[in-house]
């Protein structure tokens, strides 16, 4: 499957400043998982020690929390649209 | 800076001299960086909170008495250096004692910390968007934005119409009449935006980082949280420099126990009281409660939650705060409660029964959550209690219209009012 993953302007730095990315994958683990074999500084941004999304930011796929959707094992589709922002925000 | 300069003489919405925001320090790696509307560390994306110079000269309690009796009488320990030009009146708002609440909830005594007539939107919210708006004017922002569940909408929109800026509101699409008009009577631009929430949270955190503007609860929330610490100041000095036992206040995404944590300890340490550090309680409807159900984990991250309360002020299902919540929570060997629709409605009636305070569905959490923990032995019969009613009633009254009994209709008569004394 193959999808576009939107990343702040805070981890662009890590990826020669280009906030959208091609990737491909099953499911958003392995969408991420290619996007971090590409730009490698970005796995510690994206993946916890424990292989979770990293607790600083927050995924959404298709604008839906994937916390309600199994994480980094929620399947993706072509055309979907995974979008990274930043968790520290809000209240 | 000087009491004397922070008088209210008019404000300065031109110039920023001598007016500058602080420093800022990562909580998570502690990265350092210069003052920027920015509230994510660029190493680790954790959160930013301003650093204070620990060697700053502190007023003494005799000092602070002296100042305006507003939040910036407390300016030490808000994140700027210099005067601020912008609501220069907004916060110490009355602590009520509530002998009646008291005897309720079988506590030594009660007190009630009163921003549901905060100045000049009757919520909390006044104060950090006090610290936010002029955080902005630092950093030369001339468009004020939040994601809000209503009473942040009221409170920047009204702050920033005080000081001529552009405002761009964002909330939920269902929100209480009385919220969205609030807020649009100040004729900012109020987008209603279909999703909960945490839909327009994240939203507001897309647009902050690609409008440039000074999103007062993203970009610039580490200055914004500042603001709820003067809740703290006011409860220490109201009470005669000294604290209460315990301290019960509303949960939405955490920040006001968190800076509530903090402004406790930030007066201990200034030795500005004696007494250990209140313990803190967490209130939530049962609707939306992760932080409350972390709390009772004792440990672990967020999960997160689809809201399902008529609190809506506090239906926040993905808390930014809510791991800081619940350590502050855990570190002054407090607690927290989650109370159904129906309680928090009865606690809205309580709370108006006993003190003359008519509070929304946020402080009715409040104080069922009280009762609650009252009931359940958290609060004991020693124990000298403040509840923290963060807005006004007026804001939420559809929960209210089937839930008071209807009131007698009479002819102008006085043998009818004599019926309905006789009857009563």
């Amino acid at each position: 499957m193959s999808l576009t993953i939107s990343l702040p302007s805070v981890l662009s730095r890590l990826t020669d400043g280009s906030r959208a990315l091609s990737a491909s994958g099953a499911t958003v683990g392995e969408a991420v998982a290619d996007i971090t074999r590409r730009f490698p500084s970005l796995a510690p941004r994206l993946i916890d020690d424990a292989g979770q999304p990293y607790p600083f930011v927050t995924f959404y796929l298709n604008d839906e929390d994937i916390r309600f959707s199994g994480g980094f094992t929620a399947p993706v589709r072509d055309g979907d649209e995974l979008t990274v922002v930043s968790a520290v925000a809000g209240g | 800076m000087t009491a004397s300069l922070l008088a209210p003489t008019g404000e300065d919405t031109t110039g920023r001299a001598g007016f500058t925001a602080l420093s800022l320090v990562c909580e998570n790696c502690g990265a350092r960086f210069d003052p920027e509307p920015s509230a994510i560390c660029l190493t680790c994306l954790g959160p930013l909170v301003p650093v204070y110079d620990p060697n700053r000269s502190l007023p003494s309690r005799a000092e602070i008495q002296t100042r305006q009796k507003s939040l910036w009488r407390y300016h030490e320990w808000l994140p700027f250096d210099g005067t601020p030009t912008l609501s220069p009146d907004s916060g110490f708002t009355p602590l009520v004692e509530a002998p009646e609440l008291a005897r309720r909830l079988g506590v030594a005594r009660a007190w009630v910390k009163n921003d549901a007539v905060s100045h000049p939107t009757l919520s909390f919210k006044d104060r950090v968007v006090s610290t936010a708006i002029n955080a902005a004017h630092t950093f030369g922002l001339d468009v004020i934005a939040c994601a809000s569940t209503g009473n942040l909408a009221n409170a920047v929109a009204a702050h920033a119409a005080r000081a001529g800026k552009p405002a761009w509101i964002f909330i939920p699409h269902d929100l209480e009449p009385a919220k969205v008009l609030n807020t649009a009577i100040f004729a900012p631009k109020l987008v209603r935006v279909r999703g909960t929430y945490d839909d327009v949270n994240r939203l507001c955190a897309q647009v902050a980082d690609n409008f440039g503007w000074g999103v007062v609860n993203v970009n610039l929330r580490a200055y914004y949280g500042e603001g709820s610490k003067t809740m703290a100041f006011e409860i220490i000095e109201q009470l005669g420099w000294r604290a209460p036992t315990a301290v019960v206040a509303p949960m939405a995404g955490g920040a006001l126990v968190t800076k509530l944590h903090r402004g406790f300890r930030d007066f201990a340490a200034a030795g500005l009281f004696d007494d250990s550090l209140p313990r803190l309680y967490g209130a939530q409807a049962s609707g939306c409660a992760p932080i409350v159900r972390l709390v009772e984990r004792g440990s672990g991250r967020i999960e997160p939650e689809i809201p399902a309360t008529i609190a809506r002020s506090l239906a926040i299902g993905s808390p930014a705060d809510g791991l800081t919540a619940a350590r502050g929570i855990a570190d002054t060997g407090g607690w927290a409660a989650a109370v159904s629709d129906a309680d928090l409605v009865a606690g809205i009636r309580l709370l108006a029964e006993t003190t003359g305070i008519f509070t929304e569905t946020a402080g009715g959490v409040t104080t069922a959550a009280a009762l609650h923990l009252a009931k359940t032995g958290r609060l004991g019969p020693n124990d000298e209690v403040v509840l923290c009613i963060t807005g006004n009633g007026l804001k939420t009254l559809d929960p209210l219209v089937d839930a008071l009994p209807p009131s007698p209709l009479i002819a102008p008569k006085l043998r009818e009012v004599a019926a309905l004394v006789e009857a009563a």
